[in-house]
């Protein structure tokens, strides 16, 4: 293509979108309607996302070891336990330790106890992936010294699959979004097309090539597109920073974090630019197409 | 320049607008297309230039099958043909000298070349004061000559026309056959669709009468109908 031709393309697609106010508007008001609904959803979803990662990550294995267990085979255990496939961290707790932790849960009458402890030592093992929890548990139940192996049998099971299922219908409902999002603009950018069937009529008459009918309005597309980002880009921006900052700053010693804004924003943003142009250049496209196979 | 062969089109409601019919156009000639509404007259006309494509037959354009032609061709075969109608399909949006310009500008041809043709143009037509104006500040005949302005501003060796006075007063009507005839005069072959008596009797060509989706009567000078 001839650079002429090309700035002449980019001239009238800009003048075409002026001379089509109301047609422009109601795309780009299409485009930045859903972009909106679809950067909310996905910053509620990515931050639940995200909870379900911390819930599942806290999810670990209390291995009691045998309280006649010398020190020298408590260590053996540990080694042992560390050596499991699958396990990431362990995390020793001696008997004395155990108790003081019960003391400072459950109160000062627990310190009884210390002249003739009860518990044993104690291992806290972390599964480098959660769902292995189950099956880790069961292989340290096996080995010697083991008084006892805990890690919430079953109410994990029934987490993880709570998890599982709530991040598929997240999932599920962000495509099912997106797809309307598709169908909303691409048919707005079509009606905006239909009423400009004569233009493309009399550009086949005179001879205009399928590629020179169809470039304008694909960069009608384009264009439609990044303006219908700017709006909701730049409230989420603002609104995500704001929520986190106060989030954050508030509260103190919380269960939950949310995600951090760089990059998170920086990846929404791109995800919702990319969203809108390709939606924008695909109607056009398709829109077109149609007029142009007549 | 134009010759049918055995060219039959039924369309997929079932019409049957063109029935076998064969002719041949010369180069530089003027021709009337006559016929009752309904007959074939403007599938006769959209044939020529590949908006239709016959369901058998074959049609030449100077000697190029335009049955076989690719869709990728089209455009081409276009640049080579000036279309006007009865309705004038300008933009409305553009001025008198863009709309005639955009003819030159969607062929991709040099802007000083565009300026040329299309000042030129406009003075064969008579509207150089008025290529500011928008089509809708136009009478119709002023309409139509842009029109026609745009159909031949890339000198194209034939205009069709489809119907172009059928909104027009006789008046304006003669003046718009002014400008077919001074196109006509300059080599370019002219194909015009009419149901206009008045013209056909007084300004004499060949006549095609087409009924049924066949040629009735093709005589060279004749008259809008051979009844009395």
């Amino acid at each position: 293509m001839k650079s002429r031709t090309l700035r002449r393309h980019i001239r009238e697609s800009f003048k075409s979108l002026s001379r089509n106010g109301w047609m422009t508007f109601a795309s780009v008001s299409a485009v930045t309607v859903t972009l909106l609904l679809i950067g909310v959803f996905i910053v509620i979803m990515m931050n639940l996302n995200q909870l379900a990662d911390n819930i599942e990550n806290d999810v670990e294995i209390k291995v009691v070891a045998n309280q006649e267990a010398t020190s020298s085979q408590v260590q053996e255990l540990l080694k042992q336990v560390k050596e499991t496939p699958g396990v990431a961290e362990v995390d020793y707790s001696s008997r004395e330790q155990e108790l003081n932790q019960m003391i400072e849960s459950f109160g000062e009458d627990f310190a009884l106890y210390k002249q003739d402890n009860p518990l044993g030592d104690a291992l806290y093992v972390k599964a480098d992936d959660p769902k292995n929890t189950a099956s880790i548990a069961e292989e340290i139940s096996t080995y010697d010294y083991i008084f006892d192996v805990e890690y919430g049998k079953g109410k994990v099971e029934k987490l993880f699959n709570i998890l599982k299922i709530g991040r598929n219908i997240g999932l599920g409902l962000i495509l099912a979004l997106l797809f309307t999002a598709m169908f909303l603009i691409s048919n707005t950018i079509r009606l905006t097309i239909v009423a400009r069937r004569t233009e493309i009529e009399i550009m086949k008459l005179v001879g205009a090539t399928d590629s020179f009918v169809r470039i304008p309005f694909m960069l009608e597309g384009v264009w439609l597109g990044i303006f219908g980002a700017i709006l909701p880009m730049a409230l989420m921006t603002t609104f995500y920073s704001q929520l986190y900052n106060y989030w954050e700053g508030r509260l103190q010693n919380q269960l939950f974090h949310l995600l951090d804004p760089n990059p998170f924003l920086l990846q929404l943003n791109g995800l919702l630019i990319f969203v809108a142009v390709f939606i924008g250049v695909w109607g056009s496209f398709m829109s077109v197409r149609k007029f142009l196979k007549k | 320049m134009i010759v049918m062969k055995n060219v039959y089109k039924k369309y997929p409601n079932g019409v049957v607008a063109s029935n076998g019919i064969h002719v041949e156009i010369q180069t530089g000639e003027f021709v009337y297309v006559v016929g009752p509404s309904g007959a074939g007259k403007s599938t006769f006309i959209k044939m020529m230039y590949r908006e239709e494509v016959p369901t058998s037959g074959q049609i030449y354009f100077n000697n190029t099958e335009l049955t076989k032609m690719q869709r990728k061709d089209i455009p081409y075969l276009r640049r080579q043909i000036g279309v006007v109608f009865q309705d004038f399909k300008l933009l409305p949006k553009l001025t008198v000298y863009e709309n005639i310009a955009y003819a030159l500008e969607v062929i991709e041809e040099q802007p000083s070349v565009i300026r040329k043709k299309v000042t030129e143009v406009l003075k064969l037509v008579g509207l150089t004061k008025k290529m500011r104006m928008f089509p809708n500040e136009l009478s119709g005949g002023e309409q139509q000559r842009v029109s026609i302005a745009r159909s031949i501003v890339n000198q194209p060796k034939l205009v069709i026309a489809d119907e172009p006075t059928g909104n027009l007063d006789p008046e304006t009507s003669w003046e718009i056959m002014k400008i077919f005839e001074r196109i006509n005069a300059q080599g370019t072959t002219i194909i015009m669709a009419t149901h206009n008596k008045d013209i056909v009797d007084n300004q004499p060509h060949r006549v095609i009468q087409i009924e049924g989706g066949l040629i009735t009567r093709d005589e060279d000078e004749g008259e809008y109908s051979n009844e009395i």
